[in-house]
């Protein structure tokens, strides 16, 4: 049996010290050997590719906006809580929708107003993108933390450990994952909180992060279990196990240095797949919940009322197409600066 | 051919009876499903009698033991007989968990079965061409917008696609009719669905074909049959088409896998009843047989297509040798 990604990790080239050291002697300039370290050399050629530079400013510019969403929304003067529908009756027609033309988009409103409660598009969309890209990117975290340490171990140490990590693996991979973050949800939370009580958001930040990571770190450590049992063949590694390096100096400084390139990469890859997976959970209603705002609980809204006030749809749907893209493209600009060979 | 199915079915059913047992477990001891299926205004009696009709007061691996032996042979509860395969009844309708799941599944087969005809033939056809053209405006437009539609999600393209086909008046909302007493009807009523689904999926199909592609075409094997004068096109589909199969297959076994165990999203999106909607709805109301049944099924399902895919491999490539 050829297994998908053992086939993947063969043909996908390790970045080698050999290669490295002849590129260090093209790049530099004049007739003096200027050393630069692979980083240094990641950097220089992520710089020329314009496309990955601006979406980096972009993607950067979304997390800046969402960690500092209370700062803007103080200075904007709005709260993603308060019912403005409410204090002010005129803002919202008699079928509870927005008033004014547009989805009520005004110079007080930059994005309009929800219909029925009367919140503030602006402030939640905000709010919304903090909880979701503070979710994803804790996800993020841990699931290449843990994918890390799995995927060496199992590759460095073989035997034993490789075997039952791979049964691990296959067990956890029959789970159809997006069913059991669903399923599992109120399992987590109930470990939490007593059945009755009223469940606190922060428990359900933990659980999404908690069942997402469990199911999140299986292709990472594959890969990297792959890579790893490759390069412990290579000389560097040999020589280094001669001198009596301890297998955690031979992990951190041989082997992790190697595996840098898949990791990054496949970690720029995953945030946004774990940002929208978070979103279509509480977009199907067993993710966060009203009145916490979330980017994923405002399309829920957004669906159920687009007949009557397309509008609402706009701005946080638009967001999340750029914000995807952008990082899909920071994401394959990552790639060709790490490994310049891998053309599209 | 033959052992390597038995082998590998078997790994799939001893995979399929620890899934079972871990979230059983995680099901049923952690809180009080008897509360749960009572619903409010629960006195002490009522509790005790679901306990003893649904045989919670035993301890839960003996439970567990029974559900699997339910689904083999079938099982008696107090409340009457139920034939295998049996997953229990529903603690918030009281039907018969299999059966429901059975009502649900061909919306839900023919949502993933269109959808994948849909997606498969669209995005191997741009990525094909993209290919063929390599490098040319054609090449880029396809390349550019397959970039920009992986980006899109079904919750946000469907409400669009509603609004401009469904809320204006042009087509009926998107329902499930019956196959077989209404092609016609079946057929409009899940095309915007498919259509919707397809726009997204695609993308992920074309750049992988386009790339698979690309990389055939630089092989040796293509590079001689084309050096020997055989016409372009034939070297084109038959040569380096069959090698850039497997990665696609690849990816179609966990899409295959996942859209006919209820492509949850979908379904919400376009407010249709299929298992992931059931699914979904067990969840909220803590319907845990219901749960449990739909979680088994979605798993089976998944083993299932990977067997099929790992099979297929030895198709299309005859060095892959299934041992």
């Amino acid at each position: 049996m050829t297994s998908p990604s053992q086939t993947a990790v063969s043909t996908s080239e390790t970045p080698g010290r050999a290669s490295k050291g002849l590129k260090k002697e093209k790049k530099s300039t004049g007739g003096e050997l200027v050393g630069r370290s692979p980083g240094q050399l990641m950097w220089a050629r992520f710089k020329r590719d314009r496309t990955g530079v601006i979406c980096g400013i972009v993607v950067l510019a979304f997390f800046v906006v969402a960690a500092l969403s209370p700062v803007i929304a103080s200075l904007y003067g709005k709260s993603p809580y308060t019912l403005y529908g409410s204090e002010d009756p005129s803002l919202l027609d008699e079928f509870s929708y927005p008033a004014g033309p547009n989805g009520g988009i005004s110079g007080d409103f930059w994005f309009g107003i929800e219909p029925g409660l009367g919140r503030d598009l602006f402030t939640n969309l905000l709010y919304g993108m903090r909880t979701s890209l503070g979710i994803s990117l804790a996800v993020t975290i841990l699931v290449v933390v843990t994918g890390t340490v799995i995927g060496i171990a199992a590759g460095y140490l073989g035997g034993k450990t490789d075997y039952w990590v791979g049964r691990l693996i296959d067990f956890l991979l029959a789970f159809p994952s997006q069913l059991t973050f669903v399923a599992f949800m109120p399992a987590v939370i109930a470990i939490f909180v007593a059945p009755g009580d009223e469940t606190p958001t922060y428990i359900r930040v933990i659980a999404l992060i908690l069942v997402q990571w469990a199911l999140g770190w299986m292709g990472l450590a594959r890969l990297l279990r792959g890579q790893v049992m490759s390069l412990r063949e290579r000389d560097f590694v040999e020589a280094a196990r001669i001198t009596g390096a301890s297998p955690w100096r031979i992990i951190t400084k041989e082997l992790l240095p190697n595996v840098v390139t898949p990791i990054l990469v496949q970690s720029t890859y995953m945030l946004p797949l774990f940002v929208t997976a978070e979103a279509g959970l509480s977009f199907m209603g067993v993710g966060i919940v009203d009145p916490t705002p979330d980017w994923g609980r405002l399309f829920k809204t957004a669906g159920q009322i687009y007949e009557n006030d397309p509008t609402f749809l706009l701005f946080p749907g638009a967001a999340m197409v750029i914000f995807v893209l952008c990082f899909n493209l920071l994401g394959d600009s990552v790639r060709d600066a790490f490994d310049p060979k891998s053309g599209r | 051919m033959l052992p390597f199915l038995l082998r590998r079915t078997i790994g799939a059913v001893v995979i399929l009876v620890l899934l079972s047992a871990f979230t059983f477990f995680v099901f049923f001891s952690v809180g009080d499903p008897a509360l749960m299926a009572c619903g409010k205004n629960c006195t002490a009696d009522n509790v005790a009698l679901i306990h003893k009709n649904l045989g919670l007061d035993q301890p839960v691996p003996v439970q567990y033991w029974h559900f699997l032996v339910g689904i083999f042979a079938g099982r008696d509860f107090t409340l009457g007989h139920c034939s295998a395969p049996c997953f229990g009844y529903s603690f918030a309708t009281k039907q018969d968990v299999w059966s429901t799941m059975m009502d649900r599944l061909p919306l839900t087969a023919s949502l993933a079965f269109g959808g994948v005809v849909a997606f498969l033939a669209i995005g191997l056809g741009t990525g094909l061409l993209a290919a063929w053209k390599r490098g040319s405006l054609l090449d880029k437009t396809v390349t550019g917008i397959s970039m920009v539609l992986s980006s899109v999600q079904i919750y946000i393209l469907g409400p669009v696609v509603l609004g401009i086909f469904v809320y204006s008046g042009i087509m009926a909302a998107p329902q499930y009719v019956n196959l077989t007493s209404n092609p016609f009807g079946w057929f409009m009523g899940l095309l915007i669905p498919w259509l919707v689904m397809a726009t997204i999926f695609t993308a992920q199909y074309t750049r992988m074909a386009r790339s698979t592609m690309i990389e055939q075409l630089q092989e040796e094997h293509v590079r001689t049959a084309k050096a020997k004068g055989m016409p372009a096109r034939y070297v084109f589909l038959r040569y380096a088409w069959r090698g850039s199969l497997i990665p696609i297959v690849t990816i179609l076994g966990v899409d295959l896998g996942s859209l006919f165990g209820g492509a949850m999203i979908t379904e919400f999106t376009f407010q249709l009843a299929g298992i992931g909607r059931l699914a979904v709805d067990s969840v909220v109301t803590l319907d845990l047989p219901m749960v449990m049944g739909v979680m088994v099924f979605s798993a089976a399902l998944i083993l299932f297509f990977n067997i099929i895919v790992d099979a297929a491999y030895a198709f299309i490539d005859p060095r892959v040798r299934l041992s």
